[in-house]
């Protein structure tokens, strides 16, 4: 398919050079020869950019990862010596990176399991509301879903702040008690994991909620019809018919919760400024970002781990990409 | 499933249209009721409701906080509408610096608007380029170059932030705001490249011919033909960039010091320097900046559920 798209666009590009014959197999390896600078002009400066800030220092990374190189060294100017895998060794081993890593694919997964489910919730929900209740539902989706990360960290911090904050008001009114006075809700790591998924969970929503409303409306309603017809129950409805075809974008969106909920920097980090203790708080962005600058290799083995983690998890959507596109 | 993101753009803005195909809902209705113990119309609505609260709460209470006067602020009794009404907490805001040393409010706003056009000018023009050379040629190639783009979309930028860090420290362009543009350019050109391939393809070049057989030069029928189909397209990734870069923080944070943060470092610094005084004021400060991504989030809501499905992971 892609080189019958693409050929007749391509060759009205040089009319006045064609080729007379352009079967023959002679004249398509002139042609590629003469044809291809246009088109690489036009890539070059992505190419350029992507190679110097993307390849190149993919490279660097992996091998300062298998080096002893340190800020005494840019300082100094000498180089770093090689010591194998001890990066490594050291970074699974002898710090607290293993804890960490166990944190965030935890954390990971409650995140996407909640955005997923309750995506799919307010999905079917927006299908089954009247048109002006629906316009609400969206909008309010979408004032969540565009909120900075930062500024919504910062409010749902203040909203649990020890102090002043909404839920210790509100938890002291409703059990007319003032238990919850200088209630800290972040300084215990476990309830910082609870801030940390509402905020996260409260913004990652949307997204899931309009991609799977977007699906639901692709289900014929005929197809529905004739298997409420047959006797399906509503349970049976959404497993047997509705979830074939929403298939594909459920995996799609699957993948990329796992993806930016594994990546989340912004708010934890935002959050244990408010108030968390960040040793026992982090995941893999802040730890690497605490790590500071200093010990450029044992940072650069951490950074060439989470790549191959995230690049393992993004073959997935690369190859849906590729089979649904046709290239 | 031939194109991008026309068709996805359709599929998520239809329903909304055209109410769900009215027909079909209305017999689902009315089958389901006697079928058994369905929610009830007013049961839904209620739902709406919840959901709709617990979206907007959080937004809401920003905004309230930020006209409520800092004496009302740190009580006990939070009141839920801002009923002593004041400007003060903007006034705060704009004018305080961060932190002893580090900049204020217009300077922040200054450098987050500079880096963040120049990264959407820039990402426009070669990631346009880029589209065009991979949507409109046949070249060997081609796809190696689709594959790569997709791959080093992946590619997560901040597991390498300290060898980035060197790199643009060798470049002498550490703490500018050059350095910290060329990090935001690299991480919105190939999601930039892969959504606009898309609406190239979808102008069908056809459409260039004609314009060509009625005598317009090769140059001219693109520019009065298909750019000007492509022009929703530019629009809506232009401001997909712009929200990512005005957006960013670890980068910034990281890059960063003094008179040059960007705004989101800045709402940190003065968050931790004011948190115990004035509330109020972190929360102006916080609306300000979310203002314009609220506003530009409207503008292409409905293509970014269908463009982030088909191929983007940067968030």
């Amino acid at each position: 398919m892609s080189a019958t798209l693409t050929e007749p666009d391509a060759a009205p590009r040089t009319p006045s050079s064609r080729p007379p014959g352009i079967p023959g197999t002679t004249s398509a390896g002139r042609r590629r020869k003469r044809q291809p600078i246009t088109p690489w002009l036009l890539l070059a400066p992505s190419i350029v950019l992507l190679g110097v800030m993307v390849v190149y220092p993919s490279i660097v990374m992996v091998i300062n990862s298998f080096t002893n190189l340190e800020i005494k060294n840019k300082m100094l100017g000498t180089p770093a010596d090689f010591v194998g895998f001890d990066n490594y060794i050291e970074v699974f081993t002898k710090s607290d990176f293993p804890a960490v890593l166990a944190r965030s694919l935890g954390l990971m997964v409650v995140l996407t399991a909640l955005i997923i489910v309750g995506g799919m919730l307010i999905a079917l929900l927006m299908t089954k509301l009247a048109k002006g209740w629906r316009l609400l539902v969206s909008i309010g989706l979408l004032l969540a879903w565009a909120m900075p990360p930062l500024s919504a960290t910062v409010v749902w911090g203040w909203i649990f702040d020890t102090q002043y904050g909404l839920v210790n008001w509100f938890l002291n009114t409703l059990t007319g008690t003032n238990d919850f006075n200088s209630h800290s809700w972040l300084i215990d790591p476990w309830s910082f994991m609870m801030v940390l998924t509402i905020i996260i969970v409260w913004q990652g929503i949307p997204f899931a909620a309009f991609t799977f409303y977007a699906g639901l409306s692709q289900v014929p309603d005929e197809v529905l019809e004739a298997s409420q017809l047959d006797g399906a129950n509503a349970r049976q409805r959404f497993r047997l018919i509705v979830m074939p075809y929403l298939r594909n974008v459920v995996t799609a969106v699957l993948v990329l919760e796992t993806i930016w909920n594994l990546r989340i920097f912004t708010q934890v980090y935002a959050l244990q400024q408010q108030g968390g203790i960040a040793s026992e708080t982090n995941v893999l962005g802040t730890y690497l970002f605490r790590q500071g600058l200093g010990e450029f290799g044992v940072t650069a083995a951490i950074g060439v781990f989470m790549v191959i983690l995230l690049m393992g998890i993004s073959y997935f959507n690369v190859r849906n990409t590729l089979k649904e596109e046709e290239l | 499933m031939s194109t991008q993101i026309t068709p996805a753009v359709q599929r998520a803005e239809e329903p909304a249209r055209t109410d769900l195909g009215i027909v079909g809902t209305r017999a689902l209705r009315g089958a389901r009721r006697p079928g058994g113990k369905r929610l009830s119309r007013a049961g839904y609505a209620a739902i709406a409701i919840v959901v709709f609260v617990c979206s907007v709460f959080p937004v809401y209470w920003m905004v309230n906080m930020s006209f409520t006067p800092p004496n009302k602020i740190i009580s006990r009794n939070p009141s839920l509408l801002p009923l002593e009404f004041t400007w003060k907490n903007y006034v705060t805001a704009w004018t305080r610096e961060a932190a002893p040393g580090q900049t204020d409010f217009p300077h922040a706003l200054a450098s987050s608007l500079g880096v963040a056009i120049t990264v959407v000018i820039v990402c426009a023009l070669f990631a346009f380029l880029a589209s065009i050379a991979i949507a409109r040629f046949a070249f060997r190639g081609r796809i190696v170059f689709i594959v790569s783009v997709l791959v080093v979309q992946m590619v997560p930028g901040e597991a390498m932030m300290f060898t980035i860090y060197n790199m643009v420290d060798d470049w002498r362009l550490m703490n500018t705001l050059v350095g910290l543009f060329i990090v935001h350019l690299a991480s919105v050109v190939p999601f930039t490249i892969w959504t606009l391939r898309g609406f190239v393809k979808g102008v069908p070049a056809d459409l260039e011919e004609a314009a060509q057989i009625d005598g317009c030069t090769k140059p001219q029928a693109f520019w009065r033909v298909t750019f000007p189909l492509l022009a929703p397209g530019l629009v809506s990734t232009g401001i997909f960039a712009f929200i990512q870069s005005w957006n960013e923080f670890l980068m910034a944070l990281l890059f960063l010091k003094g008179y040059n943060l960007t705004l989101p470092p800045w709402l940190n610094s003065f968050q931790s320097a004011t948190e115990a005084t004035n509330w109020g004021a972190v929360m102006a400060g916080s609306t300000l900046i979310a203002l314009p991504v609220v506003i530009f989030f409207l503008f292409v809501q409905g293509r970014m559920t269908g463009g982030l499905v088909s191929g983007a992971v940067k968030g």
